[in-house]
């Protein structure tokens, strides 16, 4: 074995390692710009340089941005509105998908597969698509411009069905039958047999349900019409089209923050729970 | 297995149990179709006093539609749009999960710099990039200054650019969730695969285009879908960053399904729109199913 090759080709891997690393933090950098530059305008005085996108090299730090967007807009009431939605939809969507999850995962019953068929046509036409027929069918149940009117499409789930059937096929059928010999009714096999194992899937649910939801903004916008329901998002769109506020770039990046920081600390703290969340609700 | 509970007469518990679930689904999903299919069969605009009440006029709807230059030319900005952002964010999802899925420190750095985009609401996302499309101070406009172009500098408000600076944003968002399912495909891949091509003496590059990539078929099948229905059904950043303007210019099929309905006050053409999304989102959704059951034989 000659000495000086493998030393060359540690060399050169060493090399490539290194190039590789830098071109990764460059990339990683470039795609963090967007909300770094977000963060530090945000705390800028108003009059700054900002308008010239220099935001970078000034040692001002000011609150008055936040102070001055929370006084043009009801941003408390905007938090109230999405919480209640996001937080409305999670508790109905684990008792929704809980339910029709265990019953196709426990039960053999006549057109089993029709139904299972039936729900998952949910998954195929997304939402979005029908905002227009959905809109007409809230006007015609009176409950435009509130917020189970934000919520309502979305109690039953068929991906949460779905994810929970998989999760409760898991559960070793011998556990389930101690449990009815040991005369468990069947929301207490549920509790008991059921959910116990299958708490990591509902979490994953959770998380994405809750993000998707916060995030959302086509339909909270064309089905409320006062600040009463209107959640962040389609609130954050209404302040940035204020006359007054124009190209005020400190301003405008408060409010954006604003809207996002309360998820994005929360994702910030439980980053790898949320990761496989979103993992989890993309491979189905 | 299951056999007791089929042995027994009729019981009505599981039924009980999937009717709120199907009862929700029924309402808002089925039904908005059926509705929909129903009223693309009539004229009714709710801006035009003698057109309020709906009169049928058959597949008029429609023939209008696709005899409507504009409707042809959001159809093609929905192509383009699509063309433009889905290969390109599962590319770089790809690139993301080669640099992320190495032994090396800062790792947990670079995952969170590619990801967190995804947490963020895609309207905020926007409002930030608003302001790098910004004429003249505008980041982006620095930047390429900077590297010596002075070309249009009015990003969202220029005809040709407007769709382009849209689906810059999109990418941006959403390369990173794309890169999380390369990343567990990538921690799930066979090793021996791998020593076996370098004993062969593959270079890195080969291994990379040969082997992994390759093998990363199924991930990337399954991410094609994900990105094509989520470019159909996101028109938050429009919302913010063009309005679907200048003219029309970044207008895509949802955005203009919005406009017919809540600004032109359009029942029957928006629900003939709605109809031909619905028809497009299923074949898709079909023809993917046919193919991945076929890959599986």
């Amino acid at each position: 074995m000659s000495a000086p090759i493998p030393k060359k080709a540690r060399l050169r891997k060493q090399i490539g390692s290194w190039l590789v690393n830098a071109f990764a933090t460059g990339l990683a950098l470039l795609w963090s710009v967007p909300v770094l530059w977000a963060v530090v305008a945000s705390f800028r005085p108003a009059n700054d340089a900002i308008s010239h996108g220099d935001v970078w090299f000034s040692n001002t730090l000011t609150l008055e941005n936040y102070l001055h967007a929370w006084s043009l807009a009801p941003f408390g009431q905007y938090y109230i509105n999405t919480i209640i939605v996001v937080l409305t939809i999670l508790v109905v969507q684990l008792v929704t998908i809980i339910l029709a999850g265990f019953a196709f995962a426990n039960y053999k019953f006549l057109g089993k597969r029709w139904v299972f068929f039936f729900i998952l046509l949910q998954m195929m036409i997304p939402t979005s698509a029908l905002l227009a027929p959905n809109f007409a069918t809230i006007r015609e149940l009176g409950i435009f411009d509130t917020r189970l009117a934000i919520a309502i499409p979305y109690f039953g789930s068929a991906f949460g069905t779905f994810l929970m059937r998989q999760s409760f096929l898991e559960v070793p059928r011998y556990l389930v039958d101690a449990g009815i010999i040991d005369g468990c009714s069947w929301w207490q096999l549920i509790l008991h047999v059921y959910l116990p194992p299958s708490i990591p899937t509902l979490i994953a649910f959770g998380l994405s349900s809750a993000t998707w939801h916060w995030n959302e903004f086509l339909w909270p916008l064309i089905i409320t019409n006062s600040d009463s329901s209107r959640p962040l998002t389609a609130g954050l769109v209404r302040f940035t089209q204020l006359g007054e506020i124009g190209a005020q770039w400190s301003l405008l990046t408060a409010a954006t923050l604003m809207v996002t920081a309360p998820l994005f600390i929360v994702f910030l703290i439980f980053q790898r729970r949320f990761i496989q969340s979103f993992l989890h609700s993309g491979l189905k | 297995m299951q056999s007791q509970a089929a042995r027994k007469p009729f019981k009505p518990l599981p039924y009980l149990l999937t009717l709120p679930t199907a009862v929700f689904v029924a309402v808002f999903t089925v039904w908005p179709v059926l509705l929909s299919i129903y009223q693309s069969f009539f004229r009714q605009r709710m801006n035009i006093a003698k057109f309020r009440e709906p009169s049928f006029i058959g597949l008029e709807n429609y023939i209008d539609l696709l005899n409507d230059p504009y409707f042809i030319k959001v159809i093609g900005n929905t192509l383009k749009y699509i063309i433009g952002t889905v290969p390109i964010s599962i590319l770089l999802g790809f690139l993301f999960a080669l640099l992320v899925n190495r032994k090396v420190r800062g790792v947990g750095f670079f995952r969170l710099a590619f990801f967190h985009p995804m947490v963020l609401p895609m309207v905020s996302a926007a409002t930030v990039w608003l302001f790098f499309f910004t004429p003249d101070y505008g980041l982006f406009n620095t930047a390429l200054r900077f590297l010596g172009y002075n070309g249009p500098q009015n990003w969202t408000g220029n005809p040709n650019l407007a769709i382009l600076s849209v689906i810059i944003v999109a990418i941006w968002k959403n390369s990173g969730y794309y890169m999380i399912f390369y990343l567990a495909g990538l921690q799930n891949l066979p090793t021996d695969v791998f020593e076996a091509a370098a004993l062969d003496g593959a270079n890195g590059w080969q291994t990379l285009w040969q082997i992994t990539f390759p093998l990363m078929r199924r991930t990337t099948l399954f991410i094609s879908t994900i990105a094509f229905i989520d470019a159909f059904r996101t028109v938050d950043h429009i919302f913010v960053l063009t309005s679907g303007g200048p003219s029309r210019a970044s207008t895509v099929l949802l955005f203009e399904l919005w406009s017919q309905r809540f600004e032109y006050q359009d029942i029957g053409v928006s629900a003939a729109i709605t109809v031909i999304f619905v028809v497009i989102l299923l074949a898709f959704t079909i023809t993917n199913f046919i193919v991945s059951e076929r890959k599986e034989a």
